[in-house]
C-alpha cells in the first residue's frame, strides 16, 4: 500500500521565474511541459491528498448509527416498509476509483443494518437523472459483486428511466415556478436512502434527489442559461443559482416527497497514488527526482508511440487509490454543511487578484465519457465548464480575459454514449454557438426526439437534451471571457465550437495579446490533482 | 573415513557422571526459528508461486470471495478457517490476498506434521508451518504462535483442531481467540467449501473438484468478551460466510438479522443422514440412468 506523506502540504500559488522548471500540463491522453513567461506568470498548486480515514468502514457504521440531525438509521427501519436506496452514478468519482468503491462500503453497511431489521422491500437506484444507463461492470464495479448479484438478478438493482411514464411523478412546483419531479418508486417509499461520493462543492445536498432521480421536467428548471449564467461560480453554493434552485425544490421533496436519510461521502485527491510510475504527475516538478523524470520520458514517449484508441484503453483503465477522508449521515442539509467543509478543506486554494489569462491543461476525463470518448463538446464543458468554474469569490481571470485550454480535442464522438452530441455538433454548432440561441431554437426538439428516448432507455445514450447542457455549462464563461484558445486541438473541431486553435503555448499566449496586450499576466491551474481557487 | 563416524556418532557418557537431558526436537518442540530467514522464505514463495498454485488450480480452481474486505488489512492478523482437508492449506496459501501471504505461518498439528526433524523441516519450509498441539492449550503451543504473531508474521489457525470427518464443522476451540486477544491482533474469519472432495481424510491422492474461499471482515473483541465468547462469535461469522456462499450475501445477511444462519456442525443425526444433508458430491458419478441391464422385467 502506498504511503502519503506525513503532514500533506496546503495548495499555494508560485510565481513562476527563471528558476522554474517546465510546468506539466495535462494533454487529452498525454501530457505537455510547458514555460510560462516569467515575470507575469503564476501557477496555482493543489494541496496534497488529505489522509485518508484509518477504519472507513468503522466511520461509516458510526454515521449510521449517530446522524447528524436526524434519528439512527436502525429506528428507521421497520419489517413491511418500502425502501430505496439510491446511489451516484458512473459520473463519480473521476477517474473511478479502486475496489472496493465507497458506495460499496456504504451500501453493504445500509443493507447489514436493513436485514437486521428485516426489511424485504428494497429496490436499489442508480440516480443518474438523464445522464446514461450504467453498464452491468459499471454497476458491479460501484456497489461490488454481492450487492449486484443479490438484488440485479431480481430487478431490484437497476438505472433510473426518467422516461418511463408510468414511474415519474411531479411532487409540486416550488415558488418559482420550478417543477419537482422524481422516480415514483423513490417518491412512493417510506424512506429514500441516498449514497452519495462528493468530489466536488457542486454535488451532493439536494441535488442528489432533486437532479439524480428527476426526469427533464424537473432538470429543466436549473440546466438551462439563465441558471447557469446566474451560477457565479456553481461550485460556490453562496454564489449559485444552480445550488438555490435545487434547494428550492428540496423544499418540495420535504413537504411533499418521501423522507430522506442522505448519507454522504469525501474522498481525498490521491488521483494517481503516492508511489508507482504514474505518482510523478502528482509531484511538483522541482521534487522530480532523476527516477520521476526518466520515468515521465519514458510513459510520454511510449504515449506518443501508441495509436490514440490504445491510449485511451490505458487512460480509461485506470482506477484512481481514492481514500475516503469524511463520511455524514443524516439530515440533508445538515451532512451537506459538514460535508461542503471537508471538500474545501482538500481543494480551497487561497488566491489574490485576478490575471489577464488563465491557462489549463485538460485531462482525458470528464463526468460525461468514464470508458467513453472525449468529445469536443465534453472538451469545452471541461475547460469552461468545470475548471473555469471551480472559484469562490471571482475567476482566477478578469472578465474580458482570455482562456487557453491545452486539449487534443478530437472531431471524435463515441456513437453509442453520445449520439445525440454528434447531431448538436454538426447541426445546431455548425448554425450558432450562442446558448441563448440555442436553447430557443433546437433544445426542445432533442429533448422530445423519439430516437434519443428510445436510446437513453434501452441502450447507454445520454438523453438527447444533454449536449444542450453541456454547453449551458460553459455560458458563464462564454459571456465572461473575450476569447478562448485550444493548443494542440484539431483545427476544425476548434473553430467549429467557437473557439481559435493554436499549434501550442507560445502561438496561443501571442494570440491572446491582442485581446489583452502583451503583458499580459497569466494563471495556470495546475492539474491533477484538482483544486478550487479561493480568489480575493 | 574415521572423522566421519568421530562426527556423526554420538559420545559415549562415563559412569558416575548425570547424563544431559535431551532437549526434544520433535512435535511441538521443532524449533521454526530458521524458516524465517530470507533464504527459506524465498524458497517458500518460489514454492507457492511456481508448484502450489498450478496444482491448486488444477485441481481445485478455487474461486476467492471477500478478497476486498482486505484491502485495508495491513496484518498481522489471526486467519480462521474451517477445516476439511490438507488441501485447506494450500488452497489458502494460494488465494489469500498478496499483501498477507507472503508472511504467513500456520499452526499445524505438531503430532502430524512434526513427528521427526525431517518432516518437521519440509513442514516448516515449505508452508511455513508452526507446532501447536492440538488436543489441548499447552504454555508452549501458545508461545509459538504469539511468538510468529509478535514478528509480525499473519497466522492461520484451523479452530477445529483438525479436518472434518464427515464434511460437517466441529466446534470451535479458543486457541486462535486466545492468540489473537493476547496479541492485540484482529480475527479474519475465512470459510472454505469443496476442498474436502478434492482430497477428503483418509484418502492419498487428490481428485479435481471445485472449491471456493470466502473472507470476511476483521474481528475484534467487543466489550468484555473473554477467549471462549470471542471464539463462539468467530464460529458464528464463519457460518454465516458459509450461507452467503451457499445461498449469496443478502440472504445470509437476512438470516443473521434474524439469527437464523444455518449452523456448521450439521444435524443431530445418524452417518447417512449427516452424509445425505450434504447434497451431492459435485463431479460425481453418473445420476442419469444408464443403459438397461439384463434380465428386461
Amino acid at each position: 500500500m502506498s504511503k502519503p506523506r506525513s503532514n500533506p502540504r496546503p495548495g499555494f500559488v508560485l510565481d513562476v521565474d527563471r528558476q522554474t522548471p517546465p510546468i506539466l500540463f495535462h494533454h487529452g491522453e498525454g501530457f505537455r511541459l510547458e514555460k510560462l513567461p516569467v515575470g507575469r506568470s503564476r501557477v496555482i498548486y493543489p494541496g496534497e491528498p488529505l489522509h485518508g480515514m484509518d477504519d472507513p468502514d468503522g466511520a461509516i457504521r458510526d454515521a449510521l448509527l449517530n446522524p447528524i440531525e436526524d434519528d439512527p438509521l436502525p429506528s428507521l427501519l421497520t419489517p413491511g416498509m418500502k425502501l430505496t436506496i439510491a446511489f451516484d452514478d458512473i459520473s463519480l468519482p473521476l477517474p473511478p476509483m479502486a475496489r472496493p468503491d465507497v458506495r460499496q462500503r456504504v451500501i453493504e453497511a445500509v443493507l447489514d443494518l436493513v436485514a437486521e431489521a428485516g426489511v424485504d422491500d428494497v429496490h436499489i437506484i442508480a440516480a443518474l437523472a438523464l445522464h446514461r444507463r450504467m453498464t452491468e461492470n459499471e454497476l458491479r464495479h460501484a456497489v461490488g459483486d454481492r450487492v449486484y448479484e443479490a438484488f440485479a438478478p431480481h430487478g431490484l438493482l437497476y438505472n433510473h428511466d426518467a422516461e418511463d411514464p408510468e414511474n415519474m411523478v411531479i411532487l409540486g412546483q416550488t415558488p418559482h415556478g420550478e417543477s419537482v419531479q422524481m422516480n415514483r418508486r423513490a417518491a412512493e417509499s417510506d424512506l429514500v436512502i441516498y449514497v452519495n461520493i462528493n468530489l466536488v462543492s457542486m454535488d451532493g445536498g439536494w441535488k442528489s434527489t432533486a437532479t439524480g432521480l428527476s426526469g427533464y421536467e424537473g432538470v429543466k428548471a436549473h440546466h438551462n442559461v439563465h441558471t447557469m449564467r446566474h451560477s457565479k461560480s456553481f461550485m460556490d453554493q453562496d454564489s449559485s443559482e444552480l445550488h438555490r434552485s435545487n434547494w428550492r425544490q428540496g423544499e418540495i421533496i420535504k413537504s411533499h416527497g418521501p423522507r430522506i436519510f442522505q448519507i454522504e461521502t469525501t474522498v481525498n485527491t490521491n488521483t494517481f497514488g503516492h508511489n508507482g510510475p504514474m505518482s510523478v504527475l502528482q509531484k511538483r516538478e522541482w521534487e522530480w527526482s532523476i527516477k520521476d523524470r526518466a520515468t515521465f520520458t519514458a510513459m510520454n514517449t511510449g504515449l506518443n508511440a501508441m495509436s490514440s484508441t490504445n491510449r485511451r484503453r490505458i487512460f480509461q483503465s485506470w482506477k484512481a487509490p481514492y481514500e475516503m477522508t469524511s463520511v455524514q449521515a443524516g439530515e440533508v442539509e445538515a451532512v451537506h454543511r459538514r460535508t461542503t467543509e471537508m471538500v474545501y478543506k482538500q481543494h480551497l486554494v487561497p488566491v489574490e487578484g485576478q490575471t489577464d489569462i488563465v491557462t489549463m491543461g485538460l485531462p482525458y476525463l470528464s463526468p460525461y465519457n468514464v470508458n467513453s470518448i472525449m468529445n469536443p463538446i465534453l472538451v469545452m464543458v471541461q475547460g469552461l465548464g468545470y475548471f473555469f468554474n471551480l472559484y469562490r469569490g471571482r475567476p482566477v481571470v478578469r472578465e474580458g480575459g482570455v482562456a487557453i485550454m491545452s486539449h487534443p480535442t478530437p472531431w471524435e464522438f463515441h456513437p453509442v454514449h453520445h449520439p445525440s452530441y454528434i447531431d448538436f455538433f454538426e447541426q445546431v454548432l455548425a448554425d450558432t454557438t450562442d446558448p441563448v440561441e440555442i436553447e430557443q431554437r433546437y433544445e426542445k426538439q432533442f429533448a422530445e426526439d423519439e430516437w434519443y428516448r428510445h436510446l437513453y432507455r434501452t441502450s447507454n445514450a445520454y438523453h438527447g437534451v444533454h449536449p444542450f447542457y453541456m454547453w449551458y455549462w460553459g455560458s458563464h464563461a462564454m459571456e465572461y471571457l473575450s476569447q478562448v484558445i485550444i493548443v494542440g486541438g484539431d483545427p476544425r473541431a476548434v473553430r467549429r465550437l467557437g473557439f481559435k486553435p493554436a499549434s501550442t503555448l507560445n502561438d496561443a499566449l501571442e494570440m491572446a495579446s491582442d485581446v489583452v496586450g502583451s503583458n499580459a499576466t497569466v494563471t495556470h491551474l495546475h492539474n491533477p490533482p484538482i483544486l478550487m481557487a479561493d480568489v480575493s | 573415513m574415521g572423522w566421519l563416524r568421530f562426527v556423526l556418532d554420538p559420545p559415549s557418557v562415563p559412569s558416575g557422571v548425570d547424563k544431559k537431558p535431551k532437549t526434544p526436537s520433535t512435535g511441538v518442540y521443532y524449533d521454526t526459528e530458521w524458516s524465517r530467514s530470507l533464504p527459506a522464505r524465498l524458497i517458500r514463495r518460489a514454492t507457492t508461486v511456481a508448484l502450489m498454485k498450478p496444482v491448486i488450480g488444477f485441481f481445485g480452481a478455487p474461486k476467492v470471495i471477500g478478497a476486498d474486505r482486505l484491502k485495508d488489512v495491513e496484518g498481522p492478523v489471526v486467519f480462521a478457517a474451517n477445516h476439511h482437508s490438507h488441501a485447506d492449506t494450500t488452497v489458502l496459501l494460494t488465494t489469500i490476498p498478496s499483501h498477507l501471504r507472503h508472511n504467513l505461518a500456520i499452526a499445524a498439528g505438531a503430532d502430524y506434521f512434526f513427528p521427526n526433524r525431517l518432516v518437521g523441516a519440509a513442514s516448516a519450509l515449505f508452508i511455513g508451518a508452526i507446532p501447536i498441539e492440538r488436543q489441548r492449550l499447552s504454555r508452549l503451543s501458545v508461545a509459538n504462535t504469539m511468538d510468529a504473531v509478535a514478528a509480525g508474521r499473519n497466522l492461520l489457525v484451523f479452530p477445529e483442531g483438525g479436518r472434518s470427518p464427515d464434511g460437517w464443522g466441529a466446534g470451535h476451540r479458543p486457541g486462535a481467540a486466545f492468540v489473537a486477544m493476547k496479541s492485540d491482533v484482529p480475527v479474519v474469519p475465512v470459510y472454505i467449501d469443496g476442498t474436502g472432495n478434492i482430497l477428503p481424510k483418509g484418502k492419498n491422492w487428490p481428485k479435481r473438484s471445485r472449491c471456493a474461499v470466502v473472507f470476511g471482515s476483521p474481528l475484534s473483541p467487543i466489550d468484555d468478551e473473554d477467549a471462549r465468547g470471542f471464539a463462539t462469535r468467530i464460529e458464528s461469522k464463519v457460518a454465516e460466510l458459509a450461507d452467503e456462499f451457499a445461498n449469496g450475501w443478502w440472504q445470509a445477511r437476512r438470516n443473521a438479522g434474524s439469527g437464523s444462519t444455518p449452523v456448521l456442525s450439521g444435524p443431530e443425526a445418524g452417518a447417512w443422514r449427516r452424509r445425505w444433508l450434504l447434497g451431492p458430491k459435485p463431479g460425481g458419478r453418473r445420476t442419469t440412468p444408464g443403459p438397461k441391464r439384463w434380465p428386461r422385467i
